[in-house]
């Protein structure tokens, strides 16, 4: 079976973002951008299911700006065969129901067995696009996947959830979102960088897929949310006892 | 404007996070619950005494269960043929179920919300909470979810809503449902105790964890958190994790234990009325957001705070 991944180039999360002085957004001008964390680990479980032979080939595409291509390209060197660039404008944000629309596109051309994607993109923390996408596939999902078993025409997913977890089994095809704990990813050696180099790369626009990415949400304004004062040190634990004991709570 | 609230239980009992949702309801009209489930006639009796609640929507199906989102989504997509709003509570149901219906409604979703502002216009948090955005919708129908810390709970005895059976489709065939591990706990969830003592990658590891942090939060009364690093090793189980990618808290006392207070950590933390923090390092980013630090080493420090308590 083919795997599908869809990789998102966002701020890397090492970096704290500053909301711009206008007001219109966060300011990305000379930041450090990487691949999403949670997207790192639906490469790296794609990869693990092509070791494992339950996989052929491992797809990865981003809708993005021109430099979304590296983001793509360190997916290839960790190990992906082929890439699509759906390129937008610098400054462009495709929203999750859009980018859901155009991965449905490609989803119907390719056939993928299996869509692997982050639970959610650090930039806009919006957790759908997954859920979305199953939505408009009319495929099962398992979300927040702790461990991924593929087993003949299912999938097992152990998922994360508020208290503990849960094993739902879905009929393939199938959507898959990736929590923390799937896995570890994996580093890209340098001959698999220089290799990465040759490996496929299309480039195609949202409407080459027929999709309205025309935004369904208006940014009105963008704040820092409201700042919080450091507090004291206190010196001993004999000062931090009297001080929880003020609090009335001990 | 008629909206329509997930409750969120587990067949026998309505859980505290769908109060909230109702206060965000309630800002944008006349409320209508939905409960869904198997067995769940109690949550519905539960669920209708919720004050401002018009009526209660019963849809009593094995299919439903487990809230398996195959299956929930075109019931609520049903049952939004008569109402303008989809509002879920920002849990890991709410989260799953939410885009599917509105991807199915072709909606964009607006998740997390903290305020409503308008009959479509919100805030939420955006980059972990480093900023709040304000966001319109031009969409005809809305989806939300909404972030449990930033609403009031609605009163949850006032209310006597009536109650209206709903049949849906009932299996989609295409998911099941396996088995699920979920601990059992005499302490406070996390999303509502009032004081949490959350332990970091410091603590070594699960024994370890358990000797420093449980004694203090059993003398608290707390419940027990965790960062990432504490969760990822293996201290604690994964639904402790506190932050950007896990639990949002707000209680009225919290306290970090060897956490150095990255980002993703403050983005579920920092609304939390009073920050104890301790740390070795007193240039960890913790004491940045915290009401009262001590610098030193926890070893020490837990088991004294502990028992001077
Ligand atoms: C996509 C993504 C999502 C994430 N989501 C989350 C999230 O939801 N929640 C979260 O918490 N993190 C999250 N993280 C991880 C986050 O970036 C940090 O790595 C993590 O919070 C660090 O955990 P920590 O503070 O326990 O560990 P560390 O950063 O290693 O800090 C340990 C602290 O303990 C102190 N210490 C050590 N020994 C002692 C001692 N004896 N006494 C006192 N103090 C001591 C040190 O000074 C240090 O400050 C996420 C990361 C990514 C990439
Ligand atoms: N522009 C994009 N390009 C590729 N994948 C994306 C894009 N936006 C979102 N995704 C995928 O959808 C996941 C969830 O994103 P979100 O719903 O925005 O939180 C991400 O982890 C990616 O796997």
């Amino acid at each position: 079976m083919k795997i599908l991944v869809p990789v998102k180039r966002v701020i890397d999360y090492n970096v704290k973002p500053r909301v711009k002085a206008d007001g219109t957004g966060v300011d990305l001008a000379n930041v450090k951008m990487s691949m999403n964390p949670f997207d790192e680990i639906a490469v790296e479980e794609a990869i693990r299911l092509k070791e494992q032979g339950k996989a052929e080939e491992i797809l990865v595409v981003s809708i993005g700006p021109a430099k979304a291509q590296e983001t793509l390209r360190t997916a290839l060197a960790m190990g992906a065969d082929r890439a699509i660039l759906v390129q937008v404008d610098d400054g462009t944000e495709v929203e999750p129901l859009a980018v859901a629309k155009i991965l449905k596109a490609i989803a119907d051309e390719e056939q993928p067995g299996l869509v692997l994607l982050g639970k959610q993109a650090i930039d806009d923390d919006s957790n759908q696009t997954g859920q979305m996408l199953a939505a408009l596939m009319a495929r099962p999902q398992g979300t927040f996947a702790n461990t991924v078993e593929v087993d003949g025409d299912s999938v097992t997913v152990k998922r994360e959830i508020d208290g503990g977890l849960e094993t739902v089994k879905l009929a393939l095809p199938a959507i898959v979102t990736t929590d923390l704990r799937l896995n570890e990813p994996r580093y890209a050696s340098l001959p698999n960088i220089m290799k990465a180099k040759k490996k496929p790369l299309d480039n195609k626009t949202p409407a080459d897929y027929g999709v309205d990415t025309a935004p369904r949400i208006k940014t009105l304004k963008v704040a820092e949310p409201p700042v919080r004062q450091a507090g004291i040190k206190v010196a001993d634990v004999d000062e931090l006892v009297a001080k929880i004991k003020a609090l009335g709570i001990a | 404007m008629k909206t329509l609230v997930w409750v969120e239980h587990d067949n026998a009992h309505m859980k505290d996070a769908t109060l909230a949702a109702v206060t965000a309801a309630g800002k944008l009209g006349e409320v209508h619950l939905l409960v869904a489930g198997a067995n769940c006639r109690a949550v519905a009796d539960e669920a209708a005494k919720i004050a401002g609640v018009g009526k209660v929507h019963l849809a009593d199906n094995a299919a439903y269960e487990h809230a398996l989102a195959e299956n929930i989504a075109p019931l609520v997509v049903d049952l939004m043929g008569h109402h303008d709003a989809f509002i879920c509570p920002a849990t890991t149901t709410g989260k799953n179920i939410a885009p599917r219906v509105a991807a199915l409604l072709d909606v964009m979703q607006i998740s997390d919300i903290l305020s409503v502002e308008g009959d479509k216009t919100f805030t939420r948090p955006i980059y972990a909470g480093n900023a709040i955005a304000t966001v319109e919708s031009s969409d005809a129908k809305l989806v939300i979810t909404v972030r449990g810390t930033a609403f009031e709970k609605a009163d949850a005895t006032s209310g006597s809503a009536s109650i209206e059976d709903v049949s849906g489709a009932g299996d989609a065939g295409l998911s099941s449902f396996v088995g699920s591990e979920i601990a059992e706990s005499e302490r406070p969830e996390l999303t509502s105790a009032k004081i949490i003592v959350s332990g970091g990658r410091a603590l070594k590891d699960a024994e370890t964890f358990e000797q420093v942090i449980t004694p203090l939060a059993d003398k608290l009364g707390a419940g027990i958190g965790a960062s990432r690093a504490a969760v990822d090793a293996g201290y604690v189980p994964n639904d402790y994790q506190v932050g950007q990618t896990g639990k949002i808290v707000a209680p009225e006392v919290y306290i970090a234990i060897g956490i150095s207070g990255a980002i993703q950590h403050l983005a579920g933390m920092k609304d939390s009325k009073t920050i104890i923090a301790i740390n070795k390092d007193e240039d960890a980013p913790i004491f940045q957001v915290a009401d009262l630090g001590l610098v030193g080493d926890l070893y020490k420090i837990v088991p004294e705070l502990t028992e001077k308590l």
